[in-house]
């Protein structure tokens, strides 16, 4: 390996963990104007010109806070809840095609930090291990209610996980690859994944709203119920990185649905722009274009955050076992049927 | 490469240690966790990424996952452990030390089949040959494990279903 | 008609246990009609008066500080009867009163004046029943925007003469404004 390429992909990943964070910050005051916007207010609007400067101001009010700790013999898990949390919201980040390669000083750049022929089973390992920064952080605060928290957060992510992992099994039967590029590359043109999977993607949809512990699916936070689900005992910026870790999960979740279902950097008109302006130009818009898709469903996310009310335990449970997973299966075997009479056609 | 080995085989072997030692019994399944991980280190080294992930996604991702909730539901304390009887103390002492004989003998006795290791760049690791393996040549073992594991499901059911008295 | 079929705001729907359709327990179907709702909300202007800059209008029966007229030669109007404390339903006035001396002539109209005369902030409601019951028009309630200023002392809310009677310098000016016209 040469050291080009080594000082090539430090360069990216400090981009994408920088965009990451960026779009974490942001995430926080989109959240906030939205939910007035949709509930006829007005939002934040004091810090900077309309509302610019507050997740600065959020960021610094977290830091200045009291650091509490419970009454707890576990105080390197208390700490290392967060810290988990954290770090699996940004791994998930390094085998996702961001673009199509570019050409810069002579060099091909791929826009991806690692191209693995495992990139959706990878995505799929550091969302179960994702589990434990929850479970952990909950268990460790020494609290009933941190616990029931943890507990259902961590039993909802697991039992949508199966459900996730059925939808994307007709995805790997059609594209033939589990490796994340190459599903983005398959979906040159108008051959969008979710065009082809539609069932598949409104079940992913909804597995990745309960993945990222997101409203309809938010118990593990229940207010009325358990005071703040597993962050109750949390403060100042160990409670940052929990909430700043569920909104860079959005932001990741977002990308992932733009890269399987949407068509990822790919739009219309690409190869015209390729032909007139060259590659470069078609690539970059490229780019732009996926961030525009992960915006939308960032949008998405908060939309349905600030219209459903939040599920009941036991309809979570029967939406995700007795519906979801019963729907994935049929519609695996529909695919498969599908494809086996293409193939017999062709 | 030796060195990562090294280090792999160190943590691997003292978090095992760790999950056998340590009174807690929350912090002995974490300790078995990092233990797992380390083992899935272990794989990528093989280059084998398919195992590697499977290795997380099952054992790290779903049985630790659930090993950890029902510790931390029973909430275990120290003093709910007894002092075990001393017959099976020393039947402890006896089968550990008959599997540990089995296993010095096979280290010692065993020899290296191949002495040199090359790198061959063969594909043998990537999901397209590891599925050809299991459903051309060992098609039936894989199917009788696929029936196995649904038997087992059909049995944590019909265990978790109430018993009606009457009919 | 009975309390069962009254709907008020004519909107009113009956609660239903029945089971839900395979259709209706997908959800789908809600979450779409919920989304375009909420969509909706979106484009439509929000309510919000923002305060410091924007204020809300006042009402026209806008009721605020108390005060104690003056006439038009400057001369306290109260004459200490007692109606207003006797109507207020809160019970927050009281008054003593006095009668004026011969030298007092050019600072109370009436020949009998309250020498103390107190409202009990924190028992004011504001209704105006004070003002409508006084019978010399001597007792108003402002329109200004002063609110009750907080304080960690109970005795700070009562309100003592000083702070209820017009001020002379405003009294002053509003003859001359009078006899300007």
């Amino acid at each position: 390996m040469d050291q080009a390429i080594i000082i090539e992909k430090g360069i990216f990943i400090v981009v994408i963990f920088a965009i990451t964070m960026l779009f974490a910050m942001y995430e926080t005051l989109a959240e906030r104007k939205i939910a007035a916007w949709f509930q006829d207010r007005v939002g934040p609007n004091r810090a900077g010109k309309g509302g610019i400067l507050q997740p600065l101001a959020d960021g610094l009010k977290l830091f200045s806070k009291e650091e509490f700790f419970p009454n707890t013999e576990n105080r390197f898990l208390f700490i290392a809840g967060p810290a988990i949390s954290m770090t699996t919201a940004l791994m998930t980040s390094a085998v996702i095609p961001w673009g199509d390669k570019l050409t810069l000083f002579g060099r091909d750049v791929i826009l991806q930090a690692t191209d693995i022929n495992i990139g959706m089973l990878y995505v799929f390992g550091v969302l179960s291990v994702g589990v434990y920064g929850i479970m952990i952080g909950g268990w460790a605060s020494n609290n009933k209610f941190s616990l029931m928290g943890a507990m259902r957060a961590s039993s909802q992510m697991i039992s949508y996980e199966v459900a996730m992992g059925l939808a994307i099994i007709c995805l790997v039967m059609m594209t033939g690859t589990l490796s994340l590029g190459e599903i983005a590359a398959g979906q040159h043109g108008w051959r969008w994944n979710v065009l082809y999977q539609p069932v598949g993607f409104i079940i992913f949809l909804v597995c990745s709203f309960a993945e990222t512990n997101r409203t309809p699916f938010d118990l593990a936070e229940c207010e009325a119920e358990l005071i703040g689900g597993y962050h109750t005992e949390y403060s100042s910026m160990k409670m940052g990185f929990y909430l700043f870790a569920e909104y860079a999960s959005m932001f990741i979740s977002s990308t992932i649905l733009a890269v399987l279902y949407f068509g990822a950097y790919n739009y219309p008109g690409m190869d015209w722009v390729e032909s007139v302006a060259g590659a470069n130009i078609a690539n970059i818009i490229g780019i732009f274009v996926l961030f525009a898709k992960i915006c939308f469903f960032i949008f998405f996310y908060m939309w349905v955050r600030w219209t459903i009310p939040r599920f009941r335990y036991d309809q979570l449970m029967k939406l995700g076992w007795k519906m979801l997973i019963p729907l994935a299966i049929a519609n695996i075997i529909v695919t498969g049927i599908i494809i086996l009479l293409a193939d017999q056609n062709l | 490469m030796l060195t990562l080995f090294y280090i792999l085989s160190a943590i691997t072997l003292g978090t095992a240690f760790l999950t056998i030692l340590s009174k807690n019994p929350i912090h002995s399944a974490i300790y078995l966790v990092l233990c797992f991980f380390s083992i899935a280190g272990h794989y990528l080294m093989f280059n084998a990424q398919f195992l590697f992930i499977v290795h997380i996604i099952v054992y790290s991702g779903a049985i630790m996952i659930l090993m950890l909730f029902t510790i931390m539901l029973m909430n275990l304390n120290k003093a709910d452990e007894k002092n075990k009887p001393i017959l099976s103390r020393i039947a402890a002492v006896v089968a550990f030390c008959l599997v540990a004989l089995v296993l010095l003998a096979t280290f010692i006795k065993s020899q290296p089949v191949i002495n040199e290791y090359k790198v061959s760049g063969q594909d043998f690791q990537s999901i397209k040959v590891l599925g050809q393996v299991l459903l051309n040549n060992y098609m039936v073992p894989f199917e009788f494990a696929s029936v196995l594991l649904l038997v087992s499901m059909i049995g944590a059911v019909l265990l978790s279903k109430k018993e009606h008295i009457n009919n | 008609m009975s309390i069962e079929t009254i709907s008020l705001s004519g909107r009113k729907k009956e609660v239903s246990n029945k089971k839900m359709t395979f259709a209706e327990s997908l959800y789908l179907i809600a979450i779409a009609k919920g989304l375009w709702i909420t969509l909706k909300h979106l484009f439509t202007r929000s309510v919000t008066i923002k305060y410091p800059e924007q204020t809300r209008e006042l009402s026209p029966v806008y009721r605020g500080q108390h005060m104690l007229m003056r006439d038009d030669e400057g001369r306290e109007r109260c004459t200490a009867c007692g109606l207003c404390a006797l109507s207020c339903p809160a019970e927050a006035i009281t008054m003593k009163a006095e009668e004026r001396k011969p030298e007092e002539k050019h600072l109370y109209r009436e020949e009998k004046y309250a020498s103390i005369y107190e409202i009990n902030m924190l028992r004011c409601i504001f209704c105006g029943l004070c003002e409508e019951a006084c019978p010399k028009q001597a007792i108003y309630l402002t329109t200004s925007r002063v609110m009750v200023k907080s304080s960690s002392n109970r005795e700070d809310f009562i309100y003592g003469k000083e702070k209820l009677v017009m001020p002379l310098d405003m009294a002053i000016r509003n003859t001359q404004m009078q006899t300007a016209n």
